[in-house]
């Protein structure tokens, strides 16, 4: 059990952990900006750049997609702007117009390229693969601190932890500017504060967390903890830090049970195989989400709030 | 090959398919721009999305029963039940608790479409063989689709631009001022419902053409090139109508003629072409139009700037303002205007001076507020009004 478990449930489970709770941080920030769905434009689009990287360099190597996903994020608000000012529309459509065409794009530009040689194609882009990111050279707990074994782990492990470092760290360097901003940013323009740079900023974090969680689990994940963890934690609290923590908290809580859900739960069910694991992970955390909208402490839209 | 397939010559099944699919793409732009007027044009995502469970579970249902999975008004229905329940429950979401419309749209969309990709991989290790097709409803073909196929979709299609039709005046008011509506009379609550509900039709609809993810585009690009033509409510429904219709039927006789042109991203494509032409040409609100009008007050602002400047007796540095002034025959290209030009000067002097004094009476405070350096005060007051301004003035000097 310990020897397979950790060859092939721990790598893909920590995975997971990474990318929900890497995800999860700037979704706190862009659900109280009331741009949650900027997560779902920038999951969409990262397709067309991941394609375009790929039809450029030949190669899935790291670099590039990183920079293609990133560049088609940048160009996907940067469009989206253009067309809410041009066209005097409210943001929503905007948003409905660029990343739908720019998912057409990648999937026209992927149908059509070939692609067959690599492992890029529109379903893993939408629901990962995360249980095939295994540890082959795992031979037992003890592995994790054989360095021969080690250099082994997926790539994807590390990278993961690099994103969610430096979301973790950038998000604590602009705190105190960024809760200004998200809670009143005609104040904290006021004070000086470059809001359009901080918004941006934040933008592009998520944009990172998105690429990064993208290649390792599909979109699918990204989009559903972007919006559902923090969406869980702000019926738990009023207070900016707890509700990040309590997001950390349902964000570690649906990867797991969502991956051991998947998993096991249909073996102990009888059936021989397992489902997704990234479907799985986002359904736990609505089923999180539905349960705090039931009962968490802090659920009632804000007029309503003492009346039980 | 591509002209053959626009012309409708690639048999039977392949017209069949494209006229279906031009009814779906109307339906959608028509259905959409009372979506878009109402300001919530990103529902339609969640719709579309929150049909994959329902695909998934009408599947396994009619396998458990003995029938075909792929039967679609079955899978149809399925997708309806579901995306109804997602509905109601981002209603639920905005009313009970504190999450804004977003938030709700996205956990909706999100989980939804997480179970359904759930199912999709249990239909997967249930029968393997048959699960075939079901992939399709992610991003939609129209390749494989049976002629009984598209009769369903185009019926759906017609019957979905009658409702919009006996509807469109109720749709109307709640769309630009729900409060009026309520007041005079209309069941705001009940015309969002049946807005939801065309919506819900035309996704379910548009799930085997264009796919799930990208039927919210037909719902979405249409009417937002409309809105650029024109602001009667209206004929940009009809607009919509018309370039929904319009990428639906290229894309779908395109997407006809060889098996790499997948159907909903070529739809899409074409839509978002129609959309950037609109963008850059539509009269008063697209791109070209904008920058004619920022070249044009810029004009303004400097021949303004400049015959003040000449008023003056200063030199003009400014290459720009000189080459406006001396096209205009105003000046010549050292500066010294000429008589034309000293004319217009004096004329701009005086305007300047007669704005000042009005200005500076305080009883004239909102008239003075149309102060913009530029806007002559012939157009805001009468002959009357400035021969009393005039009067205030001190004595016009010459022009040197």
């Amino acid at each position: 059990m310990g020897a397979e478990f950790v060859a092939l449930s721990l790598p893909p489970l920590l995975i997971g952990i990474l990318a929900a709770v890497t995800c999860a941080l700037p979704g706190n920030f862009l659900l109280l900006r009331r741009q949650a769905l900027i997560g779902d434009a920038i999951s969409h689009v990262v397709l067309p750049g991941i394609v375009v990287a790929f039809l450029l360099t030949g190669t899935i190597a790291t670099l590039p997609m990183m920079l293609g996903a990133a560049g088609a994020a940048l160009l996907a608000v940067i469009l989206i702007e253009v067309v809410r000012r041009t066209a005097r529309i409210e943001a929503g459509a905007a948003m409905g117009v660029v990343f739908t065409s720019l998912f057409a794009a990648g999937v026209l530009l992927l149908e059509q390229s070939d692609t067959s040689a690599v492992h890029l194609d529109v379903e893993h882009a939408l629901y990962g693969n995360l249980e095939s990111l295994i540890w082959l050279d795992a031979t037992g707990w003890g592995s994790l601190v054989d360095p021969v074994a080690l250099a082994g782990l997926p790539p994807e492990l590390p990278r993961m932890a690099m994103a969610l470092l430096i979301v973790g760290l950038a998000l604590r360097l602009m705190w105190r500017p960024l809760a200004m901003a998200t809670f009143d940013e005609g104040f904290a323009a006021t004070l000086g504060l470059p809001v359009r740079a901080i918004g941006l900023g934040l933008v592009m974090l998520a944009a990172l967390a998105a690429v990064a969680a993208f290649d390792a689990v599909g979109s699918i994940i990204v989009i559903a903890m972007f919006i559902c963890p923090p969406a869980s934690a702000r019926m738990m609290t009023d207070r900016l830090g707890a509700q990040v923590g309590w997001s950390i908290a349902f964000a570690i809580l649906s990867a797991v049970l969502g991956y051991v859900a998947a998993g096991y739960g249909p073996l102990w069910l009888g059936f021989d195989n397992s489902v997704s694991a990234a479907g799985m992970i986002a359904t736990v955390s609505g089923l999180i989400l539905g349960v705090t909208m039931l009962a968490g402490p802090r659920r009632h839209p804000a007029g309503l709030a003492r009346q039980g | 090959m591509i002209w053959q397939a626009l012309t409708l010559q690639l048999g039977y099944n392949a017209t069949l398919v494209a006229l279906g699919a031009t009814l779906l793409g109307i339906a959608a732009g028509v259905t959409g721009s009372f979506l878009f007027l109402r300001k919530r044009a990103l529902v339609s995502d969640a719709v579309s999305h929150a049909t994959l469970p329902g695909i998934g579970l009408a599947f396994i249902v009619m396998v458990a029963l003995g029938g075909d999975g792929r039967f679609l008004p079955g899978l149809l229905l399925g997708a309806a039940l579901s995306s109804g329940v997602g509905l109601l429950l981002i209603a639920w979401m905005m009313r009970h608790t504190r999450l804004s419309e977003d938030a709700a749209i996205g956990a909706v969309l999100s989980v939804f479409f997480g179970a359904g990709i759930v199912l999709l991989t249990v239909i997967q290790s249930m029968n393997a063989g048959r699960q075939a097709g079901l992939d399709t409803v992610l991003l939609g073909s129209t390749a494989g689709m049976l002629q009984s196929d598209a009769l369903v979709i185009a019926a759906g299609g017609a019957v979905v631009l009658l409702l919009v039709l006996l509807l469109r005046r109720p749709m109307l008011a709640v769309g630009f001022d729900p409060d009026y509506a309520a007041v005079s009379g209309t069941n705001v609550g009940r015309i969002d419902l049946a807005m939801m509900g065309l919506v819900m039709a035309v996704t379910v609809l548009g799930i085997t053409t264009v796919g799930l993810i990208l039927i919210v585009a037909l719902l979405i690009i249409p009417p937002v090139a409309a809105r650029l033509w024109t602001d009667h409510a209206l004929r940009m429904v009809a607009l919509a109508g018309v370039i929904g219709g319009l990428s639906a039927y290229v894309g779908a006789a395109v997407s006809a003629t060889a098996p790499a042109l997948p159907t909903g991203p070529i739809i899409v494509l074409s839509s978002f072409v129609l959309f950037a032409l609109s963008l850059t040409l539509a009269p008063a609100r697209g791109g070209l139009a904008l920058i004619r009008r920022q070249m044009r007050f810029r004009r303004r602002v400097h021949r303004r700037q400049g015959l003040l400047a000449l008023a003056v007796g200063q030199t003009i540095h400014e290459p720009f303002t000189l080459a406006l002034l001396r096209r205009e025959g105003l000046a010549r290209a050292d500066g010294v205007p000429t008589d034309a030009g000293r004319a217009a000067a004096a004329k701009a002097l005086l305007d300047e001076a007669r704005w000042a004094a009005l200005r500076a009476d305080p009883a004239q405070g909102l008239t003075a507020s149309r102060y913009d350096a530029l806007t002559r005060i012939e157009t805001v007051l009468t002959q009357d009004q400035i021969a009393e301004l005039d009067r205030q003035l001190p004595k016009p000097k010459g022009v040197s």
